[in-house]
């Protein structure tokens, strides 16, 4: 009862963060807000028991990417531009990617089912890494070898999006050509 | 009852830094906001982690609150050097 007060308790304040950031003008203030959003999102992932993913999402949500977009904003500009005109698209965009979310958490298993497919294959990881890859460490086999692929577009990600920052932040040399935007 | 009692401030008070950030009319309102809203967070954590006797998630909070910190310090820094970039000789001279 209490835990669920408070989950949705907090899930709300996540809400109203949203949706302020999405209201806000000053590009710095947003930059704040995401930051708000960033803290409790990970208070709730802790909430939920999950310490490992709370932990990256503060180190990297409430701590690197608030830097990164500052950085970002003295490079560019502090406020954004005003939006007069109503657009059909983006709503309708957003609308159909959450709908297809929302569509994907109906198959999942409930929080803590003892029947979900992890609780079931867990048992069998642990006892089966020692003979089939005679790795110590059973959380090193389960990542690179039973979840490779899920491993492998993590990495992927994290490389594409090293070099996007990289390619859009690093200093231009002189005797390169500028790149005409107008 | 006393933790039921502390979380219920520690919302409130979340939701008011909260209005503070989005409402705050100078930008140091709202980074005052944040710097709270960060302190809140640890608080959270803290009793979250004694509410279901998991003591050992007490070094997230102290890890959150570093972050609160250096996040603070970037922005601040951003407002006195008008970017990350190294400071001007001169401005640097000014400013010590």
């Amino acid at each position: 009862m209490f835990q669920q007060t408070v989950d949705i308790l907090v899930l709300g304040l996540l809400a109203a963060t949203a949706l302020a950031v999405v209201r806000m003008r000053t590009l710095i203030g947003a930059a704040m807000l995401m930051g708000i959003y960033s803290f409790l999102s990970a208070s709730w992932m802790l909430i939920l028991d999950a310490p490992d993913v709370a932990f990256t999402e503060a180190a990297v949500g409430a701590g690197v990417s608030t830097i990164f977009v500052l950085a970002t904003l003295s490079i560019t500009t502090i406020r954004a531009k005003r939006q007069t005109k109503f657009q059909f698209a983006p709503l309708a965009v957003v609308v159909l990617t959450g709908a297809v979310l929302i569509y994907g958490t109906l198959d999942m298993p409930h929080f803590g089912d003892p029947e979900a497919p992890v609780h079931r294959v867990g048992n069998r990881y642990i006892k089966r890494v020692p003979e089939e890859f005679k790795i110590p460490n059973a959380v090193t086999a389960v990542l690179g070898s039973y979840r490779g692929f899920d491993t492998f577009g993590e990495t992927t990600v994290v490389l594409t999006a090293g070099l996007g920052v990289l390619c859009l932040l690093r200093k231009r040399r002189e005797d390169e050509p500028k790149v005409v935007t107008e | 009852m006393i933790l039921t009692g502390v979380m219920a401030a520690i919302l409130v008070t979340m939701a008011l830094a909260l209005v503070r950030a989005t409402l705050g009319p100078t930008l140091f309102d709202r980074i005052l906001a944040l710097n709270m809203f960060g302190t809140k967070t640890v608080l959270l954590i803290a009793v979250v982690c004694f509410t279901i006797d998991r003591t050992d998630f007490l070094d997230l909070a102290l890890a959150y609150a570093l972050m609160n910190f250096i996040g603070v310090v970037a922005v601040l820094r951003l407002f006195l050097h008008k970017g990350f970039g190294e400071p001007e000789p001169d401005e640097e001279g000014a400013s010590s």
